[in-house]
C-alpha cells in the first residue's frame, strides 16, 4: 500500500492533494494520461469508488480532462489559469506565517528567521 | 429504487435470555464496500449469518436483490465465515472443483491465477498451508465468485500485516462496482481506507450508518478514533 493517508480527514481530498503535488513537481505533465481508476486505486490502496470521486473532483476543478474514448489526461493548466506549484507554495507560506504569528513572532522576526534558516 | 439488501423489523434471540436484535432496520446499496463495525458480541456475526441464510430471524423480513433469503439469494451471496468450513484434508484442486460444482458464478481460472501468484499449487493439501495462506486461499475462493453481495466475516483477524495488505489488495482488485462487500471487523484502522460506508453496531442497534469520508469531514477524526469514542467502556 504505497500512499500514506491521515485518516482524520476525507481520503478523496488527500488523493486530490497527492495528484496535485505530482503535477506541481512535474511528475505528471499536461497532456499525460492518468492511469485507469482501478489501477490508481490499487496503487493508492483505496477503494475504486473513492479514487473515482477524487478524479471527478479534479476534473471539476479543471485539473484533469476526460476524453470519452481515450481516458483521462492532465489538462493544459495554463489555459485554465491554474498554477499548482504557486498554489501549494502559497499554502505552505500561509501555514508558516500564521503559525509564527500565533507563537508571538512579529512579521520582521519571521522574515529574519527564514533568512537565517536558509543561510544556515 | 430498491436497495440490494433490505432488513426490516428483524428480531433475533438465542433462547429467552439472549436477545441480539429487537428491531433491526437496515438498507445496503449496491456498489459499495461497507464496514460492519462493532465490539465483540454486538451482533455482527449474527447479522452476517442471517444474510448468508445460515440463521433465520425470529421476526421481520430480510431481502437480498429483491428476494427473501433462501436458495435464490444464496446463489448471489458469497460468504467468508469467521472460521473455515473447508474439509482441511482436501487438496486445493478438490476445493476448486467443489466450488465450481456449487456455484454457477465461480470463476475457476481467476482462482487458479490468484493462487499461482502466491505459489500455491493445486496439488497441495489445505491442512498443510500456513495460517496466512489458509486465510488467503479462502478469500480467493470467495472473491472468485461473481456475486452481488460478498459477506466477509473478520477477513483480516489473526494474520500478519503483509498478509493483511495482500487480503485488502485482493478485495480491491476483485471488487466489481456492481456488487457490494460487507466486511465485519474490529481492526478498523487497517481497513478504513477501503471503505465507502461504515455501520456501527452497538448491542444489536445500528448507532451510525454513514459515508466514511463524510464522517471524517464532520468529526475531523478517523473512523477508528470515532469508533473508540462511541464504544468507550
Amino acid at each position: 500500500m504505497a500512499w500514506k493517508f491521515d485518516n482524520s480527514s476525507p481520503i478523496y481530498i488527500q488523493i486530490m492533494e497527492q495528484i496535485k503535488k505530482m503535477i506541481a513537481r512535474g511528475e505528471l505533465k499536461p497532456g499525460d494520461r492518468v492511469p485507469a481508476v482501478r489501477d490508481m486505486a490499487l496503487m493508492a490502496g483505496v477503494n475504486p469508488n473513492t479514487m473515482q470521486k477524487a478524479l471527478s473532483e479534479l476534473e471539476r476543478a479543471g485539473i484533469l480532462v476526460s476524453n470519452r474514448t481515450a481516458g483521462r489526461f492532465v489538462a493544459d493548466l495554463n489555459d485554465n489559469n491554474i498554477n499548482l506549484k504557486n498554489d501549494a507554495g502559497y499554502k505552505l507560506t500561509k501555514n508558516y506565517v500564521e503559525g509564527m504569528r500565533e507563537l508571538g513572532f512579529n512579521d520582521e522576526e519571521l522574515v529574519d528567521r527564514v533568512k537565517g534558516f536558509i543561510e544556515g | 429504487m430498491s436497495n440490494l439488501v433490505e432488513i426490516s423489523q428483524v428480531e433475533k434471540e438465542y433462547g429467552r435470555k439472549k436477545q441480539v436484535f429487537t428491531n433491526l432496520n437496515l438498507s445496503l446499496e449496491s456498489g459499495k464496500i461497507i464496514g460492519l463495525l462493532g465490539p465483540n458480541g454486538s451482533g455482527k456475526t449474527t447479522l452476517i449469518k442471517m444474510l448468508a441464510g445460515l440463521l433465520k430471524q425470529d421476526a421481520g423480513e430480510i431481502t437480498i436483490n429483491g428476494q427473501k433469503v433462501g436458495p435464490d439469494t444464496k446463489a448471489v451471496v458469497s460468504y467468508l465465515p469467521e472460521r473455515t468450513y473447508f474439509n482441511e484434508s482436501l487438496k486445493i484442486k478438490n476445493l476448486v472443483n467443489m466450488f465450481k460444482d456449487f456455484y454457477a458464478d465461480f470463476d475457476e481460472a481467476r482462482a487458479y491465477h490468484m493462487m499461482e501468484l502466491l505459489k500455491i499449487e493445486p496439488e497441495m493439501v489445505f491442512k498443510k498451508l500456513s495460517k496466512g495462506n489458509k486465510e488467503k486461499v479462502q478469500l480467493i475462493m470467495v472473491m472468485s465468485r461473481r456475486a452481488k453481495l460478498y459477506l466477509l466475516d473478520e477477513p483480516i483477524a489473526g494474520v500478519d500485516p503483509a498478509a493483511r495488505d495482500y487480503i485488502l489488495q485482493t478485495i480491491i482488485t476483485n471488487y466489481d462496482t456492481q456488487g457490494s462487500i460487507l466486511i465485519s471487523t474490529h481492526l478498523i484502522s487497517d481497513i478504513e481506507n477501503i471503505l465507502d460506508d461504515v455501520i456501527f453496531v452497538k448491542e444489536g442497534n445500528i448507532v451510525c450508518h454513514q459515508n466514511a469520508d463524510t464522517l471524517r469531514n464532520e468529526k475531523g477524526q478517523s473512523v477508528d478514533e470515532i469508533f473508540r469514542e462511541v464504544f468507550r467502556c
